[in-house]
C-alpha cells in the first residue's frame, strides 16, 4: 500500500539508486545496519520535544472553530475515516456481524451518510467479518471497507516472536486488509531498538499474501506506556524506519490513549518523513476519541501539520466506536436543526 | 472545497451596545470633553465606530483634580481590605463581560478574536485579581512597614494591548492606594471606555479613576500636570524621553515601559518544532504589535536553513483577515501611520540587501493590512535588524558560538526581551545570565502572568510592572519611624537595581529629610 515515489533524500543515499523497499530506505536513512547501536544514535539525534510548548500547539489547534459547510464536510469525512472497533474478550460472530451492519450502514435514516473505513477485529474474527461485509469488502478509497486485525499478542505484545509471526499470518490468510501490530514496549524501553526494528520488519514480512501483494501494517506504539514525548517522537521514527504504513498510537486497553499532543507529534514524524524520503506513511489515533468536537479537532492537526491530503482512508484513521454514533447525531442536528437522543442513532 | 478554507466563523458583535458617542470619565461619570472630539474607526474595515471626547487641558485639570479629592477624602484613607473588595469586584465584572470586551477590543484595535478571548481579557481579569490580593498586604511588598501611596498617578497607555495595559496600569496602582488618571491612546479608547462602565457597576467611589481621552498633546498635558506625582508611561522609546525631560527636575516618579528588539535565540539542540512556534509566536502575536515582540531571530548557523524552511511552511498556515472570525490568526494593522512606518523599514530592509518573504495570501480591500514577513540575509548593521518595526516582520541573523549570540542579542539600545531556545538547562542559565534584557524567556515566548515583574533595560525603559515589584512602583517606604538609610539597608542590592533609577533616585532624595519629598504633596494635603 502506499508504495509512493521515492524521490532522492537528503540522507546519504547511493546516487542513482532507485529505493523501493523499506529496509532499502532505512539503511539509507540510518547509513548503516539497524541495529541498537546505529538506531540508538539515530534516534537520540533527532531534536527533542518541548512538552509544554507541544501541548500549547494542540491546544491552540484545538480552538480552530469549524462551522457550517466545513462543520458538515468534517462530519462526513470523520465517517469516512473510522476503523470501527470491536475488541473485547466476549465478541462473537454475532457481534461482529452487527458491527459490520453499521459499518455498512450507519444510519439507516439517511443513505447519504458515507460507509466507515474499516472494522477492526481481533483475528479469529476475520473470517466473520468478511463474510458479513460480502461485496461490501474492499479498498476504502473506492467507498468498500477494509477488515483490519490486531495481531502479534495484541494488546501487551508479550510473546514469542514466532507466536506473533503466527498470528499475523493467520489473520492475513483468512484475508484481513491491515494488521494493526503492537511494538515490544519492554525492548523498546530497555533501548533494544534493533530487535523492536527487526519485530516490525518481520511481522511487515508475515503480511506478505501468496501473490505478492501485502496487507497494509499499522504499528502500535501504546503511548500510554511510553510516557515522555520524547519516547514517543522516536519510537514513530523507529516503526517508520521498520516498515510500517501507518504509526498508530494506542491499543485502546491503557489510559491515556490517544491524545491531541501525542497525534501532532506523530504527524510531525510522519511530515519530516515525508520530506526526506518522499514516502508518505499513515497516522491513526484510537482510543478515548468519542465526540465530533473531538475528531475535528484531529483534522484540523492533521489539515494544518501535514496538509489535507493526508485526510484519506490509507493516510489517516480514527480507531473508536462511540464516536461514530456522536457523529452521527450532529450530523442529523446539521440536516434538521434539532438534536435527537441516543435513541434515534443504532447500537452496534 | 479545500477544508482549509474554513467557513467563516464570525464571533458576533450583537453582544456590544456602543453609544454613538462618548464622553470624559471624570468623578465617576461621563462628561463632554471641552476639545474637538475625534472618531474611532475599526482598522480592519475603516468603519467608523464612535465619536470620542477630546479633553483638553481644562479637562485635564477637572481629571487630576477629582482624583486628588478620591484620594484625600477616599481612597488613602480607606483599608487595604477594603480596596481589595473593588478590585476583586472589578476582576469580576471584567469576567463576566470578557465577551463583550473581547469583541470590542478586535473591533477597535485589528487583533484577532483569538488573542483577545484567550489572552488580553483573560489576563486583564488575572492582573486585577493579583492585584487585589496585595492590597491588603503592603507591608510585604518589601519597602518595609506601612508603606505610603504616592497620590495621583497619571497613566498613558499605548494602542496595541488597550485593556491590557490599562490593567497593567490600573490593578497595582489602585492596590497600592493611588489615584488615578489615565489616557488611552487615540486610536484605541473603546475599551477603556467600556471599563468606565464597569467601575461605575462596581460602585468604585467617584474620582478614584478617571479615564481622559484624545491624542498625543492630552498625554502631554496629563504628564505634565503639577497636580500629579507619579507618571506611567508604555509607548514608544521617543515619547518616553521626551516624558522624562518634561519630568525632570519635578518630585513626579516616572515608570517608563519602552520599545524593544528582542533577541529570540535558537540553538541547533532547540526542539525544533516547538521553536518554529516560539518564533512564530514570538513575533506574529498581535501582529507583531508587541514591545517585547522576538523581532530578530538569531538563529544557530548550522540549522539556518531547515528553520526557515520549515517556518516559511508554518506561515503559510497562517490565516490573515477579519479580526472577529474566529480562526483568524493575523488581524488588521492598527492604524495606516503604523503600516506606512513598517512599509517603510520593510523596503528599507531590501534596499539594505536582505531578501524579503512573505506569506502569500490574499488582502483584504478596505483596512490596513500586512501580509507576515520574514527577512533572510539580514546584517547587524541593517536597520531592521536595529530599529522597533513593531509589526509582523522577522529579521533573520545567524551565529555560530553562544557568546556570538549574546553579544549579538545584547548589541541594541533596547533590553526589554529575549528567548533562548535549547534543550539544555545549563545553556538557558547560562546565556539568561548574560543577556541584557529586562524579560528572558526559554524555550517560550511572550507569556505573562501578572506575579512577574516585566520591564527594561537600556533605553528600554526603567521601573518594572508586574509581579511585587510593581507594586513598589506605586509605594514609597513609610517616612515617620525609621530612618531612610535604614530602609535602603534593609532592600538586596538585587532589588535596588531592578528599580533602577526609581530607587536609588528616591533612596538619595529622601535620605538627607526623609519628609522633604512629600513636601509639595504636604500642600495638596496628601501627607499623613
Amino acid at each position: 500500500m502506499n508504495e509512493s515515489q521515492v524521490t532522492p533524500m537528503s540522507a546519504p543515499v547511493n546516487p542513482g539508486t532507485a529505493l523501493v523497499t523499506a529496509r532499502e530506505r532505512a539503511l539509507a536513512v540510518l547509513g548503516g545496519e539497524p541495529d541498537d547501536q546505529t538506531l540508538g544514535r539515530y534516534l537520540h539525534g533527532i531534536p527533542g520535544v518541548d512538552a509544554v510548548g507541544l501541548e500549547q500547539r494542540a491546544a491552540a489547534l484545538g480552538t480552530r472553530s469549524i462551522k457550517t459547510t466545513s462543520k458538515r464536510w468534517a462530519l462526513d469525512k470523520i465517517i469516512s475515516l473510522i476503523d470501527l472497533t470491536t475488541l473485547e474478550g466476549a465478541d462473537t460472530p454475532g457481534k461482529v456481524r452487527s458491527l459490520v451492519a453499521k459499518a455498512m450502514n450507519p444510519d439507516p435514516a439517511d443513505p447519504t451518510v458515507p460507509r466507515v473505513a474499516a472494522v477492526c477485529v481481533y483475528g479469529d474474527m476475520v473470517p466473520f467479518a468478511i463474510e458479513a461485509l460480502g461485496a461490501a469488502h474492499g479498498d476504502p478509497d473506492d467507498g468498500l471497507i477494509s477488515v483490519a486485525a490486531v495481531a502479534t499478542a495484541f494488546p501487551s505484545g508479550r510473546s514469542s516472536l514466532e507466536i506473533k509471526l503466527a498470528d499475523t499470518a493467520e489473520a492475513v490468510a483468512a484475508g484481513a486488509d491491515e494488521i494493526d501490530m503492537v511494538i515490544d514496549r519492554g525492548a523498546f524501553l530497555a533501548g533494544r531498538y534493533g530487535e523492536v526494528f527487526d519485530q516490525i520488519a518481520a511481522v511487515k514480512e508475515a503480511c506478505r499474501r501468496p501473490d505478492g501483494t501485502s496487507a497494509s501494517l499499522k504499528v502500535i506504539l501504546e503511548t500510554g506506556e511510553l510516557v515522555t514525548y520524547d519516547n514517543v517522537r522516536r519510537a514513530s521514527w523507529l516503526a517508520i524506519l521498520a516498515g510500517g504504513d501507518f504509526i498508530k498510537t494506542s491499543t485502546g486497553k491503557v489510559a491515556p490513549a490517544a491524545t491531541l499532543p501525542v497525534t501532532l507529534l506523530m504527524l510531525e514524524v510522519v511530515r519530516d518523513w515525508h520530506r526526506l524520503t518522499g514516502h508518505r506513511v499513515g497516522v491513526k489515533p484510537a482510543g478515548g476519541i468519542r465526540s465530533s468536537k473531538d475528531a475535528i479537532k484531529y483534522l484540523v492537526t492533521v489539515a494544518e501539520t501535514v496538509g489535507e491530503e493526508w485526510l484519506v482512508p490509507h493516510l489517516f484513521r480514527f480507531g473508536a466506536s462511540s464516536l461514530l454514533n456522536d457523529v452521527l447525531l450532529q450530523r442529523q442536528k446539521m440536516t434538521s436543526g434539532h438534536y435527537s437522543g441516543a435513541d434515534y442513532v443504532t447500537i452496534d | 472545497m479545500s477544508f482549509l478554507d474554513y467557513a467563516p466563523a464570525p464571533e458576533s458583535r450583537a453582544i456590544l451596545s456602543l453609544r454613538d458617542s462618548y464622553g470624559l470619565f471624570i468623578d465617576g461619570e461621563f462628561v463632554d470633553g471641552r476639545g474637538t472630539p475625534f472618531q474611532t474607526i475599526s482598522p480592519s474595515s475603516e468603519e467608523r465606530i464612535a465619536m470620542i471626547a477630546n479633553a483638553n487641558e481644562a479637562d485635564i485639570d477637572d481629571a487630576v483634580a477629582a482624583a486628588r479629592r478620591a484620594y484625600d477624602r477616599v481612597w488613602s484613607k480607606m483599608s487595604g481590605r477594603d480596596r481589595g473588595k473593588y478590585l476583586f469586584r472589578i476582576a469580576r465584572l471584567v469576567q463576566e463581560r470578557a465577551r463583550e470586551l473581547a469583541v470590542a477590543e478586535s473591533l477597535d484595535n485589528g487583533k484577532p478574536i483569538k488573542e483577545s478571548r484567550d489572552v488580553d481579557v483573560p489576563l486583564v481579569a488575572a492582573w486585577f485579581f493579583y492585584y487585589a490580593g496585595w492590597a491588603d498586604k503592603l507591608d510585604h511588598a518589601g519597602l518595609g512597614a506601612d508603606p505610603r501611596s504616592l497620590g495621583v498617578a497619571a497613566q498613558v497607555i499605548p494602542w496595541n494591548f488597550p485593556l491590557l495595559m490599562l490593567a497593567w496600569k490600573i490593578a497595582p496602582a489602585l492596590a497600592a492606594g493611588n489615584t488615578v488618571v489615565l489616557k488611552p491612546a487615540e486610536t484605541t479608547p473603546l475599551t477603556a471606555l467600556i471599563f468606565a462602565e464597569i467601575l461605575q457597576q462596581a460602585d468604585l467611589p467617584a474620582g478614584v479613576v478617571n479615564i481622559v481621552t484624545g491624542a498625543g498633546d492630552t498625554g502631554a498635558a496629563l504628564v505634565a500636570h503639577e497636580g500629579v506625582d507619579k507618571v506611567a508611561f508604555t509607548g514608544s522609546t521617543a515619547v518616553g524621553r521626551a516624558i522624562a525631560k518634561q519630568i525632570a527636575g519635578t518630585d513626579k516618579r516616572a515608570t517608563l515601559e519602552l520599545g524593544g528588539k528582542a533577541a529570540n535565540i535558537v540553538f541547533d539542540d532547540a526542539p525544533i518544532d516547538q521553536a518554529i512556534e516560539g518564533i512564530v509566536n514570538g513575533i506574529f502575536f498581535n501582529q507583531g504589535h508587541v514591545c517585547c515582540a522576538g523581532s530578530r531571530l538569531l538563529v544557530q548557523e548550522n540549522i539556518h536553513d531547515e528553520v526557515v524552511e520549515r517556518l516559511k511552511t508554518r506561515l503559510s498556515t497562517l490565516r490573515l483577515g477579519d479580526p472577529l472570525d474566529k480562526n483568524t490568526d493575523i488581524g488588521a494593522i492598527n492604524s495606516r501611520e503604523q503600516l506606512d512606518r513598517i512599509r517603510a523599514l520593510s523596503d528599507a530592509g531590501v534596499e539594505e540587501g536582505a531578501e524579503r518573504w512573505s506569506v502569500p495570501c490574499e488582502i483584504p480591500e478596505n483596512g490596513f493590512w500586512y501580509a507576515p514577513t520574514i527577512f533572510t540575509n539580514v546584517q547587524t548593521s541593517s536597520r531592521i535588524a536595529r530599529e522597533e518595526i513593531f509589526g509582523p516582520v522577522l529579521s533573520v541573523l545567524t551565529f555560530r558560538t553562544p557568546q556570538e549570540a549574546i553579544a549579538k542579542a545584547n548589541n541594541t539600545p533596547y533590553g526589554l526581551s529575549a528567548g533562548i531556545w535549547t534543550d539544555k538547562g545549563s545553556r538557558i542559565l547560562a546565556v539568561a545570565d548574560q543577556l541584557r534584557a529586562g524579560v528572558i524567556w526559554a524555550n517560550t515566548f511572550n507569556r505573562f502572568d501578572p506575579s512577574s515583574p516585566f520591564g527594561g533595560y537600556k533605553e528600554s525603559g526603567y521601573g518594572r510592572e508586574g509581579g511585587r515589584h510593581g507594586l513598589a512602583a506605586y509605594l514609597s517606604p513609610a517616612p515617620i519611624g525609621r530612618s531612610a538609610a535604614q530602609v535602603t539597608a534593609g532592600r538586596s542590592g538585587a532589588q535596588r537595581r531592578i528599580e533602577g533609577a526609581d530607587a536609588s533616585a528616591e533612596a538619595s532624595a529622601s535620605k538627607p529629610k526623609p519628609r522633604a519629598r512629600r513636601a509639595g504633596a504636604a500642600k495638596k494635603g496628601a501627607a499623613k
